[in-house]
């Protein structure tokens, strides 16, 4: 007896801290988003009024919203492929056993992991400037003429896709090298008897043995990519020509610079339907892919 | 192919990946002890003809990084400290007392791991405003006293403590408390400092939060102050480097210090429950 109430005295803290701050936010938000809470609301809660689904139905009908959407849909298709393709990559090298000074090489890769996001994308604003960043720099020695990184409509995106990966890269690296340190090397060896070539081993070992770390690696992703918002912040307030305004960007927007944070809510509860959505069709086909 | 030229591709492509990877960050810093309008030159330099610390002067005199690297220590510490105890005694709690509801209660709070916390952002902000902790330190570390995420971790650590020892210190008389305190904390050690890094980092790293619930420059964390610096001085190119070097290096140096633990931690982290 006394030790449940021990029990609950250890998580009371805890629990209430996210009972308080995040679950009643969570339910209230959902009700939020059925309001007109606005300006004229926060002032007066006397001018607040119960909508139903009609802020839904408006962002439906908003082309800014479908735009914001597109813009965080190619983030996240482009962005989170050439991540993990990457991270896969670079935990391969580390893995080699040709490979030297692995410890070094280990954490200077993951270096930019650490790193705070509106720094680095500072840094990184510098280096893409059209008239004195290195980048332009190094391609005009190939004769490549300057690109408006970000200042144009076309390459902003990509511009942050290449920063996402960059930053992002060393945090799955390390997952995937300690799955590809899990996997048997005697069935390397053996595929090698058998005269498998590296590329038929690693198609047939590497990523089967690693589909599981794999699957868990990029539902994390996928989610963490979906939350796109201090990059276009910082690197490009969301231009050029709204190029780079993702759905959290609209919803920062829409709920601290416009007040409206009826409407706000809506876009946030859309995106987390979203997101769920995404992520609930990635396990349901991994379960059909493994089940073969 | 051939082992030798196989061991020099590998190491070569490993060389290039870490150029690539440290070449911002070591241009970041060599720019930031440049003359103003050094950065902003053709062909691009890549040191300083003279290095200055310009750059920080101005910084810590006139646009009040002093105050933001303060607050953003304090705002950081103070997360990291609150959080660790209540992750700590939640963790403890699902891992090794019983109680009624134990299993259920586990999954719904891992169950709200699928909850991005943007969704409470806008709600979160109306209560804050209501209680009066808009725009103060409490406004930002009040969300973060405790996470899902660091219970999960201390709860998957203080599985492995045995329950005999537990069952021992009780039939001895001891009371929950000075169980926790004598017996469970020490094992919990290991876990504590990839926890409290853990914290650190995300606190100071964090963004869209503190932007949202801080109004004013008097309680601006380092990256806000930045970036409201980056929108006004976009051009300063000098200065905006000297900037995120303040910003970034307190928690690259904790990293490269505390890296075995932090590395550890992600792990652990990332197995599936």
């Amino acid at each position: 007896m006394n030790r449940q109430r021990a029990a609950w005295l250890f998580l009371a803290p805890a629990l209430l801290v996210l009972g308080v701050f995040f679950l009643l936010p969570v339910l209230a938000a959902l009700v939020l988003s059925l309001t007109d809470y606005d300006l004229y609301a926060l002032a007066d809660i006397r001018n607040l009024r119960f909508v139903a689904l009609s802020n839904y139905w408006a962002l439906l009908q908003r082309p800014l919203f479908w735009s914001a959407l597109g813009h965080t849909v190619y983030f996240v298709a482009v962005g989170v492929p050439l991540s993990m393709a990457v991270s896969l990559g670079s935990a391969m090298l580390l893995n080699s056993p040709l490979a030297r000074a692995k410890p070094f090489f280990r954490t200077a890769l993951f270096a930019p992991v650490v790193t705070t996001v509106v720094a680095v994308a500072v840094i990184w604003r510098y280096l893409f400037n059209t008239k004195y960043g290195m980048a332009n720099f190094v391609l005009g020695h190939l004769g490549i003429h300057p690109i408006d990184w970000l200042g144009d409509p076309h390459w902003a995106m990509p511009t942050i896709i290449a920063f996402a990966v960059w930053k992002n890269f060393g945090y799955n690296m390390i997952i995937f090298l300690a799955g590809l340190q899990a996997i048997p090397l005697d069935l390397y060896e053996a595929a090698r008897i058998d005269g498998a070539s590296a590329w038929r081993q690693f198609r047939h070992i590497t990523l089967p043995m690693l589909a599981p770390t794999m699957l868990m690696v990029s539902i994390l992703t996928v989610s963490g990519y979906f939350q796109l918002f201090a990059e276009p912040y910082v690197m490009t307030e969301g231009g050029p020509l709204q190029s780079t305004t993702s759905v959290l960007y609209l919803m920062y927007d829409e709920g601290f610079k416009w007040w409206n944070l009826g409407s706000a809510s809506a876009v946030a509860f859309l995106l987390f339907i979203i997101m769920f959505a995404v992520t609930a069709l990635m396990l349901k086909f991994s379960q059909r892919g493994g089940g073969l | 192919m051939n082992p030798r030229l196989a061991k020099a591709l590998i190491n070569g492509l490993l060389i290039g990946a870490t150029a690539v990877a440290l070449f911002p960050l070591l241009w970041m810093l060599s720019v930031s002890f440049m003359a103003p309008g050094e950065a902003s030159s053709l062909p691009p330099t890549l040191l300083p003809a003279h290095a200055t610390f310009n750059n920080y002067r101005e910084l810590f005199v006139h646009a009040g990084m002093g105050r933001y690297l303060f607050n953003s220590l304090a705002v950081s510490s103070v997360i990291t400290a609150l959080s660790l105890a209540f992750n700590l005694m939640a963790g403890y709690a699902f891992a090794k007392l019983r109680f009624k509801g134990r299993e259920r209660l586990f999954q719904v709070l891992i169950g709200a791991l699928v909850v991005p916390a943007q969704v409470a952002m806008l709600p979160l902000f109306l209560l804050l405003k209501y209680i009066g902790l808009v725009n103060s330190y409490a406004g930002v570390v009040v969300p973060g006293m405790a996470t899902v995420f660091g219970i999960f971790l201390v709860r998957q650590y203080a599985r492995g403590i045995p329950d005999e020892m537990l069952e021992a210190a009780r039939i001895d008389g001891a009371g929950e408390w000075r169980i926790f305190g004598q017996i469970v904390l020490p094992l919990l050690k290991p876990i504590m400092v990839t926890l409290a890094i853990f914290s650190f980092l995300a606190a100071w790293n964090d963004f869209m939060w503190p932007l949202i619930v801080l109004t004013g420059q008097e309680h601006y964390t380092l990256p806000i102050g930045l970036a409201s610096l980056a929108r006004e001085h976009a051009q300063d190119s000098e200065l905006m480097m000297a900037g995120a070097v303040v910003t970034v290096l307190p928690v690259l140096l904790l990293f490269l210090a505390m890296q075995r633990y932090y590395l550890e931690g992600l792990l652990l982290g990332s197995v599936k429950g």
